[in-house]
C-alpha cells in the first residue's frame, strides 16, 4: 500500500517538476526572433560599430591593411607558419574585406568591453580583461576569445543567426563556442 | 468529542476551543530566557521587526510598481517617487531596511560565533539561520532587479552568468534562468514573482523554523553556562525571582528587547529621512541599457566580501572559491571540533581565529568596492586566501583546544 502510494506520488512529482521546468523555458517567440541582417558596405576601417542580435551587442570591426598584417605576424609567431599561409581564422571575409564580427560580451562574466582604436585592443572594465583587434584574449580573466555568432555571408550582406559552412568550420576548429 | 461547558467569558470561550492559555504559557510566559545576556541578544528581534518594515513598505510599493521593462523604471522613479502621496517614504523605508537588515544579520551571526551558540544542541538554530541568510540574499538580489536601472540590468547579467559554471559552459542553463538570451521581459517578470511571493513565503517559513529550533535548547548566555532551565524555572515560579537565573520571555524579557528595538528604530528612521542615499546607487538612476556597461559594476555592500573572493582568480578557480565562501558558514558547527561552548575570549586560539575572520571579512568588503587595480588587487587576493586558509585551519585549532 505504502509502496503503491509512493510510486504514484513519485510519478506525479516528476511530472509536475517537468511542467515547471518547461514553464521557465524561453518562449518560442523569443527563440524565433533571432535573426539580424548587416549591410557590410557601410563600415569604416578600424572603427567599431555595435549592432544588436538577440538583445546582445554585436561588435563589427572592419580590418585595415595594417591590422591584417600585424594579425598575420602574431599568428605566424604563435604557429610558426609563414604569414602567407595564415588564413584569417577569426575573421569573416566579405568581398575583398575582412571583418571581426563577434558578440560584444566579455567571455568572463558578460560586461561590454570598450575598443581603443589607437591601441587596437579591447579592454573590459569589469575585471580588467583584454582582447586584441581580432577578439583574441591578451589578458585574463576571460577564459577565451570573444564568441562569434552563427553567420552566413550573402554577397555584401551577413545574416546573423543562420549558420553556414564557414561558421561550422570555425566551430569545428574550436575558434569559437556555439552561442 | 471533547467536553465543552458554557463559556464564562470570551477568553474562556476561546480557551476551550484553541487552548490559548497553554499556547501562551509554552510560547511566552514560561519560555525562559537567561538573565545573563546583553543587548546583542536583541538583534534577532530587530531582524523580525525589520522584516515587518520590509513587508509593509513592499505592499505599498507593489500597488504602483509595474513589472514591465518599458514601464518599471518610470513606475518607481516617477510614479512612486513623485506622484504617489508619501510614495518616497515607502521606497526609502524599503531601500534602507534592505541594506540595514544585512548589517544586523552580520552582527547577529558574529554574536553567535563569538559565544559558541551554534553547538551543543543549537546546530539547527545555526543552520536555519544560514538558510535565512541565503533567502534574504536572494530576496535582496531579486528586488534589486525591479527598478530596471543600469545596475539592475548589469548585476542581473553578471550574476546569472555565474551559472554557466565557468569552464562547464552551461549557457543553456543561464538562458533557462533568464527565459531569454539576455535579461529581458521574461527575466523581470520571474524575478518579480520571486521577490514578492515565493522568497517572502520561504522567509516566513524559515523564521518559523528558526524560532522553533530555539524553543528546546533555549538561548545561550554570556558565559556559555549550561543552565538547568527546569530547576531555575521552579525557583522563579516559587517566588525566588532574585536567585533564579532566568526570566519570562513575556513580559520581562520582551520589555528589555523592545528598549533596544526602540533605539534601533530611532536610528533607522534618522537614516530613512536624512541619509537614505547610502542605500540607493546613483548608477541605478539611469535606465537599463543592454548596449552599454557602466564603468564599474559592483554589488551592494553586503555582497562585496564574497564578490571579492571571486574576483582575484581566473574564472574557474574564482567560481570554486566563491562557491566555497557561500556554503562554508553552514558547516561551522561541524568544523569547530572543540566541545567548549563558551565565549571566544576563553577559547585559546579560537579567540584569534574569531577576530582574524571578522577583520578579514571587513578587508574583503573594502577591497570589493575599489577598482581591481595595483595594490588593491594584491590586498584582495591575500585577504581571499586568508579567508580560505582560516576555514581550513579551523578543525585543527579547535581539535587541540583545551577543555574549559
Ligand atoms: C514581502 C515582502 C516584500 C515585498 C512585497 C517587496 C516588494 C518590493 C517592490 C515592489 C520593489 C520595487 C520598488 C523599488 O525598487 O523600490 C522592491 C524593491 C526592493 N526590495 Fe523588496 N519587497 C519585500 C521584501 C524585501 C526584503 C526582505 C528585502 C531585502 C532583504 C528586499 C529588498 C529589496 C531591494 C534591495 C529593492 C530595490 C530597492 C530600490 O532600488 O529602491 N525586499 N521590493
Ligand atoms: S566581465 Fe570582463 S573581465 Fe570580468
Amino acid at each position: 500500500m505504502g509502496k503503491a502510494f509512493g510510486a504514484v506520488a513519485g510519478v506525479g512529482a516528476v511530472a509536475s517538476l517537468y511542467a515547471m521546468k518547461r514553464s521557465w523555458d524561453p518562449l518560442p517567440s523569443v527563440k524565433a526572433a533571432g535573426f539580424t541582417t548587416l549591410d557590410m558596405s557601410q563600415y569604416k576601417e578600424n572603427e567599431l560599430v555595435v549592432e544588436k542580435w538577440r538583445g546582445k551587442p554585436i561588435f563589427v570591426l572592419k580590418q585595415s591593411k595594417e591590422m591584417l598584417e600585424s594579425y598575420d605576424k602574431n599568428m605566424s609567431q604563435i604557429t610558426g607558419k609563414s604569414t602567407a599561409e595564415m588564413d584569417k581564422k577569426r575573421l569573416i571575409k566579405v568581398g575583398d574585406d575582412y571583418f571581426l564580427i563577434c558578440v560584444g560580451l566579455c567571455t568572463h562574466l558578460g560586461c561590454i568591453p570598450g575598443y581603443n582604436p589607437d591601441e587596437k585592443s579591447f579592454l573590459c572594465a569589469c575585471h580588467g580583461g583584454m582582447y586584441d583587434d581580432t577578439g583574441m584574449v591578451t589578458k585574463s580573466p576571460p577564459p577565451r576569445g570573444l564568441d562569434i555568432p552563427p553567420f552566413k555571408v550573402d554577397g555584401m550582406k551577413v545574416v546573423l543567426g543562420e549558420t553556414s559552412p564557414e561558421y561550422e568550420k570555425m566551430l569545428a576548429d574550436g575558434i569559437t563556442l556555439k552561442v | 468529542m471533547a467536553h465543552f461547558t458554557k463559556a464564562t467569558s470570551l477568553h474562556d470561550w476561546l480557551n476551550q476551543r484553541l487552548g490559548i492559555d497553554t499556547l501562551n504559557r509554552v510560547l511566552a510566559t514560561e519560555y525562559w530566557i537567561p538573565k545573563n545576556i546583553n543587548f546583542l541578544w536583541a538583534m534577532g528581534m530587530i531582524l523580525a521587526i525589520t522584516f515587518g518594515l520590509l513587508l509593509i513598505s513592499g505592499i505599498f510599493l507593489l500597488m504602483y510598481y509595474q513589472p514591465n521593462i518599458d514601464l518599471a523604471f518610470d513606475s518607481v522613479n516617477y510614479t512612486i517617487m513623485q506622484e504617489v502621496g508619501y510614495g518616497w517614504l515607502w521606497r526609502h523605508v524599503h531601500g534602507v531596511a534592505a541594506s540595514v537588515v544585512f548589517l544586523i544579520i552580520y552582527i547577529h551571526m558574529f554574536t553567535g560565533i563569538y559565544y559558541g551558540s551554534y553547538k551543543k544542541g543549537r546546530e539547527m538554530i545555526w543552520i536555519s539561520g544560514m538558510l535565512l541568510f541565503v533567502a534574504f540574499s536572494a530576496e535582496a538580489f531579486s528586488g534589486y532587479m525591479l527598478p530596471w536601472g543600469q545596475m539592475s540590468y548589469w548585476a542581473g547579467m553578471v550574476i546569472t552568468n555565474l551559472f554557466s559554471m565557468g569552464g562547464l559552459h552551461l549557457d543553456g542553463l543561464v538562458e533557462w534562468i533568464r527565459g531569454d538570451y539576455v535579461p529581458a521581459q521574461a527575466f523581470l517578470n520571474r524575478f518579480f514573482m520571486l521577490h514578492v511571493l515565493l522568497i517572502p513565503l520561504a522567509i516566513i517559513g524559515l523564521i518559523g523554523l528558526h524560532f522553533g529550533a530555539l524553543r528546546i535548547p533555549h538561548v545561550n548566555n554570556q558565559d556559555g553556562e549550561e543552565i538547568d532551565f527546569d530547576a531555575e524555572a521552579k525557583k522563579y515560579l516559587a517566588g525566588d525571582k532574585a536567585n533564579s537565573k532566568v526570566i519570562r520571555f513575556m513580559n520581562d524579557f520582551l520589555a528589555k528587547d523592545m528598549m533596544v528595538v526602540g533605539i534601533f528604530l530611532i536610528l533607522f528612521f534618522y537614516l530613512v529621512f536624512y541619509h537614505y542615499d547610502f542605500a540607493m546607487d546613483p548608477v541605478n538612476f539611469d535606465p537599463a541599457n543592454g548596449l552599454k556597461t557602466p564603468t564599474h559594476i559592483y554589488p551592494e555592500w553586503y555582497f562585496l566580501w564574497s564578490y571579492e573572493i571571486l574576483r582575484p582568480f581566473s574564472t574557474n578557480v574564482g567560481l570554486i572559491a566563491f562557491a566555497f565562501a557561500q556554503v562554508i558558514f553552514f558547516l561551522l558547527p561541524f568544523l569547530d571540533r572543540s566541545p567548549n561552548a563558551v565565549p571566544a575570549s576563553r577559547r585559546g586560539l579560537f579567540k584569534y581565529w574569531f577576530w582574524a575572520m571578522l577583520i578579514d571579512m571587513i578587508i574583503l568588503t573594502a577591497m570589493g568596492k575599489v577598482p581591481p587595480e595595483g595594490i588593491f588587487s594584491a590586498i584582495g587576493f591575500y585577504a581571499a586566501i586568508t579567508f580560505i586558509g582560516l576555514w581550513i585551519a579551523l578543525p585543527f585549532i579547535t581539535k587541540f583546544e583545551k577543555k574549559v
